[in-house]
């Protein structure tokens, strides 16, 4: 039902059962909000978007307060200015004078509330607390003295990602926020996903940074530089720097990777296409036998940590291939070094991805081959824009260039790797090809692409019957568990971490809204049906790849350069 | 050590629904029982009621009345109620920082003293108040406490 | 045991008529302990007695008895009287009206009873009589309503603390208690409970004066498959101690409140919300509600009347801020305390979203008393918008300290000079504080002002949950103010941010305001001035836009005492005085060279080292090492040390 109310001695339609914020936002009225966060239930923490409401002894929060068809609202009436204003203050007053030094400067919701309430003097002035900064995680920095309590992250933790490694902790005024019994964040159930350091209004919590070592490397003469990265960064690069991408975005950014000093710039998505192709291949052996437990992906890092310390039982059932950025990077340094004649640990390895778990994921010992890292450094989408601008290069300026032999080539399958179910579509689409010597249609993956954190769907390739469940988010991980209970089997299970896959990753640019989240998506889509190498011409590729090192090298066929290991992990839950 | 441990799966095994609104009263139990919260015990009850260990150290952090730590041998306890402070609660409490050098609610290193700080006991007429161990010490000035504290100290030396 | 009990139950709970027959009422006045041969001692013993050593003054009696092979009844009770009268005891010898006695510690036993026993009370011990003016009085001793202290005060509420055995359901239902309940749940209805209720005009005792019968209104009037009860046991204010009270001295009227509303609002769990650490109170609640259960008062299918209830008891762990409704439920939910956002109000949707009605033990001890004597009797008591009677733990520096309660429409000076009879020693009054961290200074100049929430409110004080401080000049209502800021800082649950940094913000300036500063120049004057000047801006937005009552509320001591003691503010930013001397960081301290002896206590004693001299000479104070703590103020003998 629609009906008017009075803002700001104007009348606006609103709608029956929305908020006063809903109602004010979409006629174009705008008030600051910092613990909001969409699609979330409102809190009412912050009182940033208090309002005034005739007839109410005090300021209503907009966030929260249903709209009715009496009300008369003043937006930005000098008391609410005021307390708008205060409530900034207060906050500014013990928060750390670092703006100019912190990572999120420039970028941060703190720094734009204080001008757009045009705060010029520190009026309340208050005991400063220590930094408290704990970076002890390979992949998330936290630093109390930043932190505004808005409790986003804590929210983002439990709600979204449900792991609830964050809380808070302690009450008045020391409640901060912090993880059981005070470890530190390496020893905690965070799974590094990152969602928490996405909603951050400020510098609290932050990715850790690489970019120093990167550069240091780049600057030694002793070292080969390598880069290899995923099919999502650059269409991500492309967003961060705020440019339409160019139809071969990803020859231009080959060539900034050049510009930069890398010596040679490999595709994340080669190793992609091995893995997808290694697990169709065990999903055929699967189902010719009797064994019937499911196969899950251990692609996304996030969940393999969840599952390493959560599921002990389900961890035999993990697949032991390594991830993509992984396989990529065994492979650079094995065929590099033999074909160069160099020493793998001369070959410095850096990988750009969308994803701060991958950070992570570099650093286990499990991805080591003979004690030398299979990727040394990892850097974000977000870092690697850092980089090209700290480099100066003009991105419009940049000419195309081809990527490196011989990780030179992906499929259009393992840009579909970016998105949640897009690994099990490539793993089907694989088999489909396999058996009937055609590329599956894609329309009969519609149930897999979207529809919730749990969605399953069954095929049948060449008369073989193939169960799929894909859970997008850990939200989904118990009505998977629920539909294992009452009796179904799958062959394979992909579970993604972050909601939509690592197209939400906390490595990109914020996605604010979930429209922007499906923007992402489609766009993946399209890169995948667009590309010309087809699974067809790809095939024939790749036999040829494999023909060439992987199946001649004596080296190449030692098992740990593609497989890995998981064991279960100790902390408090 | 192992007592306490038997003792707090004899507790949780009375809690066995694992609903989250005898959180609270469990904890409290296991605490009576065990003088505090021990990592192991916030463990075992994250796992019967499905909880992460976070939200209950969480929970925990914001009352008072639960520590993380074993109680000193002596537990000092102040009344921290308005009448006392009028009467100088507040220097007996600096002072017992002082002397001991631990917050409210903190354990000595030594193990030997904790103290916390309580709300109004009804005895206002005697205050300040200290509770040792149970045993009220009334109208208390600060270099009372120093020989309190100087007299538990050689009274656990004795023994 | 079981003959009493089947008697209690059928003879007297289950009587159809109002009156009890002669033979019943005998049996009862036995329980009563009227009729009886042999002495009786009450003995207070609540937490503020057992603070004094009533415990002692328990096991001295005793002795006292069996080392004489004499029989006599002692009974624990409740605190009656004022606080400075414990251990306070009372004896009661067969025929004779009850004698009060004060301060009768364990050593004061022996000596006392053989007085009482040969007719020789002990002057400087007798408080005075209670009972009838000529069967059994006592010659030449008042009676104990005459008295300061107990003169003025009406006592319906409390009426039965310190009378009766509260750990014996058999001793409240032979003074007519549960009777009530039964009869409210065989003849009314639910909503006819609630009307009754709001008839008699009852307002919430914990400061917001709403009705509690259209709260319970509410409550009923939401469907739902069940409704809870809470009562909120655990006192707030830090200096109240109004429900500890109630609760060690009459517990079962407490319960049978709760039964009566629970009956109103239909629902069949209750729940007790405990403070934590109050044992006495704790263990005396937990008896009564077992005996209670024993005897069918709670239960299932309650004497056949088809209502089922339960009551459980449930301690806080410990947070201020679950006074507030919504944080309370989270609590009881096991969750962090932090209120909510209201609406929904818990009367609607309360614990695990069902209609929950949260009254205090006040509100709740008077539900009883307005079912038995009608809803017109309550709207006698009190002023025309304010029923009843209201309870206040006075504490502070007043001559006597203890639970009052007076009829809604006295003024507050009756109850500082008449009641607590002034200030002690000699010290003149300077203030009294009502509703605690988040009260009211009253001054001199608004003493005059009527227990009632109505006038209360016009002059900017509020009602409050029964705290009632009061201060003397030796007090300094910065430091003060500052206690109860450091205070409301810590419980601050830390989710909205007006509350949480306002709170700290406040704190921290009148820390400074007292503190002594590295360095002392017109700058740092300035500094502190400003200080205060934000500080009335950071309290307007906190009361504006925090979310909860705790925030809303946090401000008020601080911005009371600004408009009643400006003064006294500004001479601690500007003078840098302490008029009470209480602010250690104001104190400068000098030694008097012609008393000093050059003892060397105070310069061994000096945690700062900033005493120097040498032995037998005078010695000196550096200032710039003084920390003010008085230390060597305290310890010199010659009083050479001075304040200057």
């Amino acid at each position: 039902m629609l009906f008017s109310i009075t803002v700001n001695n104007r009348k606006i339609t609103a709608e029956k059962g929305e908020t006063i914020l809903s109602a004010l936002n979409r006629n174009g009225i705008n008030i600051p909000t910092l613990c909001r966060m969409k699609d979330f239930t409102p809190t009412g923490a912050c009182r940033l978007c208090v309002v005034e409401v005739e007839g109410r002894e005090n300021l209503v929060t907009a966030c929260s307060e249903p709209v009715e068809e009496w009300m008369n609202i003043r937006t930005h009436s000098p008391r609410v200015i005021k307390a708008r204003k205060t409530i900034v203050e207060l906050l500014l007053s013990k928060h750390p004078d670092e703006c100019l030094f912190c990572i999120n400067n420039l970028d941060c919701e703190l720094q734009r509330l204080a001008a757009e309430l045009n705060i010029r003097e520190r009026r309340i002035k208050g005991r400063k607390i220590k930094p408290g900064i704990d970076q002890s995680g390979h992949s998330i920095v936290k630093e109390l003295s930043k932190c505004v309590l808005c409790g986003r992250c804590v929210r983002v933790c439990e709600e979204l990602v449900t792991v609830s490694t964050l809380d808070f902790i302690n009450r008045g005024q020391k409640t901060r926020v912090g993880t059981s019994m005070n470890q530190d964040l390496n020893f905690t159930s965070c799974i590094n996903c990152g969602q928490c350091v996405n909603v951050c209004p400020t510098g609290a919590l932050h990715v850790k940074q690489n970019i120093t070592e990167v550069q240091e490397y780049l600057s030694n003469h002793d070292y080969l530089k390598v880069v290899q990265y995923s099919p999502m960064v650059p269409l991500a690069v492309a967003e961060e720097l705020g440019i339409k991408a160019p139809k071969d975005i990803d020859r231009i950014l080959n060539g900034i990777l050049k510009k930069i000093g890398f010596n040679k710039v490999f595709l994340t998505g080669t190793g992609t296409d091995i893995m997808i192709e290694a697990l169709a291949e065990e999903i055929l052996k699967r189902t010719d036998a009797t064994d019937q437990s499911p196969l899950f992906v251990s692609a996304c890092p996030a969940w393999v940590k969840y599952a390493e310390q959560s599921l002990h039982d389900e961890l035999e059932n993990l697949s032991k291939l390594k991830p993509p950025q992984q396989i990529t990077g065994s492979l650079i340094k094995t065929i590099l070094s033999k074909q160069l004649g160099i020493k793998p640990q001369q070959i410095y390895s850096v990988s750009v991805t969308p994803c701060t778990a991958m950070k992570f994921e570099a650093r286990r010992d499990s991805m080591m081959t003979k004690g030398i890292c299979d990727v040394d450094s990892v850097l974000t989408v977000r870092e690697l824009v850092k980089l090209i601008r700290l480099y100066g290069i003009d991105v419009s300026g940049t000419e195309g260039e081809a990527a490196d032999e011989p990780l030179n080539v992906r499929s259009a399958l393992s840009v579909l790797a970016e998105v949640s179910g897009g690994i099990t579509e490539s793993i089907v689409r694989k088999i489909f090809f396999r058996l009937t010597g055609k590329d599956a249609d894609r329309k009969m993956f519609r149930n897999i692409r979207s529809g919730g954190s749990f969605r399953e769907a069954e095929f049948a390739p060449g008369g073989r019957k193939i169960a799929v469940a894909v859970v997008d988010g850990l939200s989904g991980l118990p009505r998977l568990y629920q539909s294992i209970a009452s009796g179904r089997k799958y062959h394979i299970v992909e579970v993604m971490v972050c909601p939509g896959g690592c197209v939400n990753g906390a490595g990109l640019q914020v996605c604010m809204s979930k429209e922007d989240l499906k923007n992402r998506v489609k766009q993946i889509y399209q890169t995948e049906e667009s590309d010309i190498l087809q699974i067809e011409t790809f095939s024939r590729h790749l036999a040829d790849f494999r023909g060439k090192y992987l199946d001649k090298d004596e080296l190449l066929k030692d098992k740990k350069i593609l497989h890995t290991y998981f064991s279960k992990r100790d902390v408090l839950l | 050590m192992k007592k306490n441990e038997k003792a707090t799966d004899a507790i949780i095994s009375r809690y066995k629904a694992g609903r989250r609104d005898d959180l609270i009263p469990l904890l409290q139990e296991i605490q009576e029982e065990t003088g505090y919260l021990s990592e192991e015990a916030i463990r075992k009850v994250g796992k019967l009621m499905g909880l992460s260990t976070t939200k209950i150290y969480g929970l925990a952090t914001f009352y008072d009345q639960f520590r993380f730590t074993p109680r000193g041998k002596y537990h000092l306890v102040v009344c921290n109620g308005t009448s006392c402070y009028l009467n100088g609660a507040g220097a007996i409490v600096g002072k017992i920082k002082e002397e001991l050098g631990i917050e409210p609610g903190e354990t000595t290193r030594d193990g030997k003293f904790s103290y916390e700080l309580s709300s109004c006991m009804g005895g206002c007429m005697h205050g300040p108040i200290l509770v040792v161990n149970g045993k009220y010490n009334l109208k208390l000035k600060p270099e009372h406490v120093q020989s309190i504290i100087d007299m538990l100290r050689k009274e656990s030396e004795k023994l | 045991m079981e003959n009493i009990k089947k008697f209690l139950i059928d003879r007297v709970l289950l009587f159809e008529h109002e009156i009890l027959p002669d033979e019943t009422e005998k049996v009862l006045k036995k329980i009563r302990r009227e009729k009886y041969e042999h002495p009786v001692i009450y003995i207070s013993s609540g937490t503020g007695s057992v603070i004094s050593g009533a415990e002692s003054t328990y096991i001295a009696a005793k002795s006292y008895f069996s080392s004489r092979n004499s029989e006599a009844q002692i009974i624990n009770t409740g605190c009656s009287g004022p606080l400075n009268f414990e251990p306070f005891i009372c004896i009661q010898l067969p025929g004779k009206n009850k004698l009060f006695f004060r301060n009768i510690t364990e050593e004061k036993v022996e000596p006392l009873l053989d007085g009482v026993f040969h007719n020789d009370i002990p002057e400087e011990d007798i408080v005075g009589q209670k009972g009838s003016k000529d069967y059994g009085m006592w010659p030449g001793i008042p009676f104990i309503d005459e008295i300061t202290f107990f003169a003025g005060q009406k006592r319906i509420v409390l009426g039965n603390c310190g009378c009766y055995d509260p750990e014996s359901i058999e001793e409240y239902i032979a003074r007519g208690g549960y009777r009530t309940f039964i009869k409210t749940i065989r003849n009314y209805t639910h909503s006819e409970v609630c009307d009754i209720i709001e008839r008699s005009g009852l307002r919430g005792r914990s400061g917001g004066g709403y009705l509690t019968g259209a709260k319970w209104k509410s409550a009923l009037n939401t469907s739902a498959s069940s409704r809870y009860l809470i009562c909120n046991a655990k006192e707030s204010d830090p200096g109240a101690f109004v429900a500890t009270t109630i609760l060690e001295s009459d517990p079962h009227r407490l319960i049978e409140g709760i039964a009566i509303a629970a009956y109103a609002i239909d629902a069949t769990t209750a729940i007790i919300y405990l403070k934590a650490g109050t044992g006495i109170a704790r263990k005396r609640i937990t008896k009564a509600l077992e005996q209670a259960r024993e005897y069918g008062i709670t239960g299932h299918n309650i004497f056949s009347s088809g209502f089922n209830l339960d009551i459980q008891i449930r301690t806080d762990p410990g947070a201020f801020v679950c006074g507030e409704e919504t944080a309370l439920i989270a609590s009881l939910e096991g969750k962090r305390g932090m209120p909510r956002l209201k609406p929904p109000y818990p009367a609607n949707y309360g614990l695990a979203g069902k209609p929950t009605v949260i009254n205090n033990v006040e509100t709740l001890m008077n539900v009883a008393l307005i079912m038995e004597n009608g809803p017109d009797w309550f709207r006698s008591i009190g002023t025309e918008k304010s029923k009843g009677t209201k309870i206040f733990s006075v504490s502070g520096k007043g001559r006597y300290t203890g639970v009052v309660e007076v009829e809604m429409g006295t003024t507050i000076r009756y109850i500082v000079e008449k009641i607590a009879d002034g200030i002690r020693d000699g010290v003149k009054f300077k203030a009294v504080e009502i509703g605690g961290a988040s009260g009211y200074f009253v001054d001199e100049a608004s003493l005059d002002t009527v227990i009632d929430y109505e006038v209360m409110k016009e002059k900017g004080i509020g009602m409050g949950a029964g705290g009632f401080v009061i201060i003397d000049t030796s007090t300094c209502i910065v430091d003060f103010v500052k206690y109860y800021m450091e205070f409301i800082h810590n419980e601050s649950c830390g989710k909205c941010i007006p509350c949480r940094e306002g709170t700290a913000r406040m704190f921290e300036i009148l820390e400074s305001v007292i503190r002594k500063p590295e360095r002392e120049d017109s700058f740092t004057t300035l500094e502190r001035f400003k200080g205060v000047m934000q500080l009335e801006s950071i309290a307007s937005v906190m009361k504006d836009a925090s979310l909860c009552g705790l925030g809303q509320t946090a401000p008020n001591p601080f911005l009371s005492a600004l408009e009643k003691f400006r003064d006294e503010f500004e001479e601690h930013i500007f003078d840098r005085k302490c008029r009470a001397n209480v602010c250690r960081g104001l104190r400068t301290f000098v030694i008097d060279v012609e008393k000093c002896t050059g003892c060397t206590v105070c310069a061994t004693r000096c945690p700062q080292n900033a005493i120097y001299g040498t032995r037998l000479q005078p010695f000196f104070i550096v200032e710039e090492k003084c920390s003010g703590c008085g230390i060597c103020y305290e310890v010199c003998k010659f009083g050479a040390v001075i304040i200057k």
